[in-house]
């Protein structure tokens, strides 16, 4: 945004080398200050990083759209009761609010997949992503021959909010994807947790994570591969997290992400 | 034992050490989540007023977390220097604030104090401090420390240049770093957060540091932050290793959590200077701690979270690090609400650290679901540096596109020095000078971005333009 600077013919630049790095190399500076073109950028991504984390999560557009995808949803929400509290008290975010077990009691149990889609720490994440996300893992699954309970769509949910819907639809394995806290650069990264044997209390070190998913990152139809060999390989395995081997085909694990 | 107030005819009771602590301390999101916190303003003045006259003794008196379970406790006990603690060993937490105040605690007084200080001690005066004592405070107690550069003189500010790449990928590790240099940053480390944590990567990005370190002949010292445990294999193996770092916190608990005990730090730090890098006298440890981090550990004890901080204080002092800082807005609302929470939480760490006698810097920095801004970070960093901090890290542009959270930019630490006089270690300065970098005013000399003549060397080791 900023006006290039003026700059000695044949002197090497780092601004030549950006490619090398997202990093904000080489942004000029006048005194201190930054450049404003470069500035007010800054100041527009961080807008931009707030509005993920405070817009509230469209459930019923989600469940519109999961639908005309051919998949069946419920809207449930955990226990915070609103975005201020759910960035306070991150335990009331890893439990289901008790409306919501009662819409959980209606879908039957014995499912090998549960897919569960969370707000987490960005609704343009989800917004964005999770739709075409989940509906590349339900195509995998029923070419698994897998059978697979209908899409929770959950309101102020953390990563582990996964396990008590896992655990109550009696799911071999769930699959959490969640809006990733956003960074300046990007806020609409989707992560994905999958859990095997889900049940309230797991500590993370049981989950696998998949990073990065938006469409400048790991794009859907990778993710969606890396998801499904990880399920073969916790079915197979009856496991997941640090105790689960990895299949050579499945790409090694993210590094550690704060939590969403 | 209780402790108690009573102001206006109401008594408040406070069952414990524990609760006398926590209650007095000024409000932060991580106390309420953890259940400590006061009720309210009134109930948290009662247990300042009833904090402000308990003898300091009785921190020596009665452990917060017992020393047969928790080695940090042990260590606390163990370390404590009576004849260094007896000048304020007959006054109250009030009074104590009062003679920390006095122009006669200058930097030798409060030296020769330090080893008489518990992290409790210094924990608990500080929750009856203002920002502005905890400002004046600590502004009177330079800590200083020496390996390649001389951090911590007074009136200077030094900086970790940090060049964090999400795939830690070499070309754009050295680019950030290049970035930083020609922004005058790097003087107290440059310091990398490796993505992965694997031997062969700590071993790549190490090497790579000191490539850039030689070629340049910058007068800093390099450091990949990988854990404790992978840095004594790299060592085992003779990779150039300049500084061992290692998160550390405040109960035994919380150091497992972060896969570390007193044994593996010491194991560490005596590998790190048989290496014969550092020099005789300098320090070679580096560790950076954390508001917060116990709690979320679940290993705080019932402790609130400032005093834990304060006790991380206690491990990091056993080792003589070159440096250490609080990252302090990275953990998130949940323990640090907004920036008025982390502007406070980042005076604390500096002053209780400085007290302790350890060279205290402050990573100032906020993530995106934080109620915090630049505009905080400004304020803090005007804070630190009028309390004479060590250092601060800053990463392209105030964002560090690795961990995915704000910290200041290298332009940052140009408004340090050229607005509030804060220069850099004198080799460092003198470095920037004889490269051109700055000018003889210490001002940044060319155009942004452009690699003076005797960095030009340095673009050969990016891709495409080898030698």
């Amino acid at each position: 945004m900023s006006a290039p600077e003026t700059k000695h013919a044949g002197a090497p630049s780092l601004r030549d080398l950006r490619a090398l790095t997202q990093a904000r190399i080489a942004l000029g500076a006048h005194g201190a200050g930054l450049p404003t073109g470069a500035a007010l950028a800054f100041g527009l991504d961080h807008a931009r990083a707030r509005e993920a984390v405070w817009t509230p999560l469209d459930t019923g557009a989600i469940r519109e759209a999961l639908r005309a995808e051919g998949l069946d949803a419920v809207e449930l929400r955990a226990n915070a009761a609103d975005r201020a509290e759910y960035l306070r008290r991150p335990d009331r975010g890893r439990i289901l609010h008790p409306d919501s077990d009662a819409v959980l009691d209606g879908l039957g149990t014995g499912f090998d997949v549960a897919l569960v889609i969370a707000d987490g720490l960005s609704a343009t994440a989800v917004a964005l992503n999770a739709v075409p996300t989940a509906a590349a893992l339900a195509a995998r699954v029923r070419r698994a021959g897998w059978s697979l309970a209908p899409v929770a769509v959950v309101q102020q949910g953390r990563v582990a909010i996964g396990d008590p819907i896992g655990a109550r639809l009696k799911a071999r394995c769930v699959v959490v994807l969640i809006g990733e806290r956003p960074g300046l650069s990007a806020s609409d990264s989707l992560g994905c947790y999958i859990t095997c044997a889900p049940e309230p209390g797991l500590p993370d070190s049981r989950r696998n994570c998949i990073s990065n998913i938006r469409q400048d990152g790991l794009a859907v139809e990778a993710a969606a591969d890396q998801m499904e060999a990880l399920l073969r390989a916790m079915m197979a395995q009856g496991t997941s997290g640090v105790g689960l081997r990895r299949d050579s085909r499945v790409s090694p694990p993210a590094p550690p992400l704060p939590e969403a | 034992m209780a402790y108690a107030t009573t102001i206006e005819g109401t008594r408040f009771t406070f069952p414990d050490l524990r609760s006398l602590l926590a209650k007095a301390t000024p409000e932060r999101s991580g106390d309420q989540l953890a259940g400590l916190c006061a009720e309210g303003p009134v109930e948290r003045l009662a247990a300042q007023i009833a904090l402000a006259d308990l003898p300091l003794k009785a921190f020596l008196a009665e452990e917060l977390i017992p020393s047969e379970k928790d080695e940090v406790s042990d260590l606390i006990a163990r370390r404590h220097d009576p004849t260094a603690f007896a000048p304020v060993a007959s006054l109250t937490v009030g009074a104590f604030r009062e003679w920390l105040l006095a122009p006669a605690a200058d930097a030798q007084a409060l030296a020769a104090l330090a080893p008489g200080l518990t992290p409790e001690m210094v924990a608990a005066v500080s929750k009856i401090c203002r920002l502005q004592d905890l400002v004046a405070i600590a502004a009177k107690r330079p800590v200083v420390t020496r390996f390649r550069s001389t951090i911590g003189l007074p009136g200077r500010l030094a900086t970790r240049n940090q060049p964090n790449h999400p795939t830690d990928s070499s070309a754009g590790i050295l680019i950030s770093a290049l970035d930083g240099l020609l922004m005058g940053s790097g003087d107290a480390v440059i310091g990398v957060n490796p993505a992965t944590d694997s031997l062969p990567d700590y071993i790549r990005i190490v090497e790579l540091l000191e490539t850039l370190r030689l070629r340049l002949d910058v007068p800093t010292q390099h450091c990949c932050l990988g854990h404790v445990t992978v840095a004594i294999e790299a060592m085992a193996r003779g990779a150039p290793v300049d500084l061992v770092f290692q998160s550390v916190a405040g109960s035994q608990k919380a150091n497992a959590g972060f896969g570390v005990d007193l044994a593996v730090l010491r194991e560490a730090a005596e590998a790190a200077r048989a290496l014969g890098r550092c020099p005789e006298g300098g320090q070679c440890m580096y560790f950076e701690t954390g508001q917060g981090s116990a709690l979320s550990a679940d290993a705080h004890w019932g402790v609130d979270q400032q005093t834990m901080e304060a006790r991380a204080y206690a491990v990091a002092r056993e080792f003589d690090p070159l440096l250490v800082n609080t990252v302090v807005g990275f953990i998130g609302p949940e323990y640090l609400y907004n920036g008025k929470q982390i502007i406070r939480a980042g005076l604390e760490d500096h002053f209780c650290g400085k007290l302790l006698g350890l060279p205290m810097g402050v990573d100032v920095c906020y993530t995106n679901h934080a109620d915090a801004d630049g505009e905080d970070m400004d304020a803090l960093l005007t804070l630190l540096c009028a309390a004479g901090v060590n250092f601060v890290i800053t990463v392209p542009g105030a964002d560090d596109v690795m961990l995915n959270y704000q910290s200041l930019s290298h332009h940052d630490a140009v408004f340090a020095r050229e607005t509030l006089g804060r220069p850099p270690a004198p080799e460092f300065e003198a470095w920037l000078r004889a490269v051109r970098i700055t000018d003889a005013q210490g001002r940044l000399a060319g155009a942004a971005g452009e690699l003076p003549p005797a960095l030009a060397e340095a673009s050969r080791l990016l891709p495409g333009r080898a030698a």
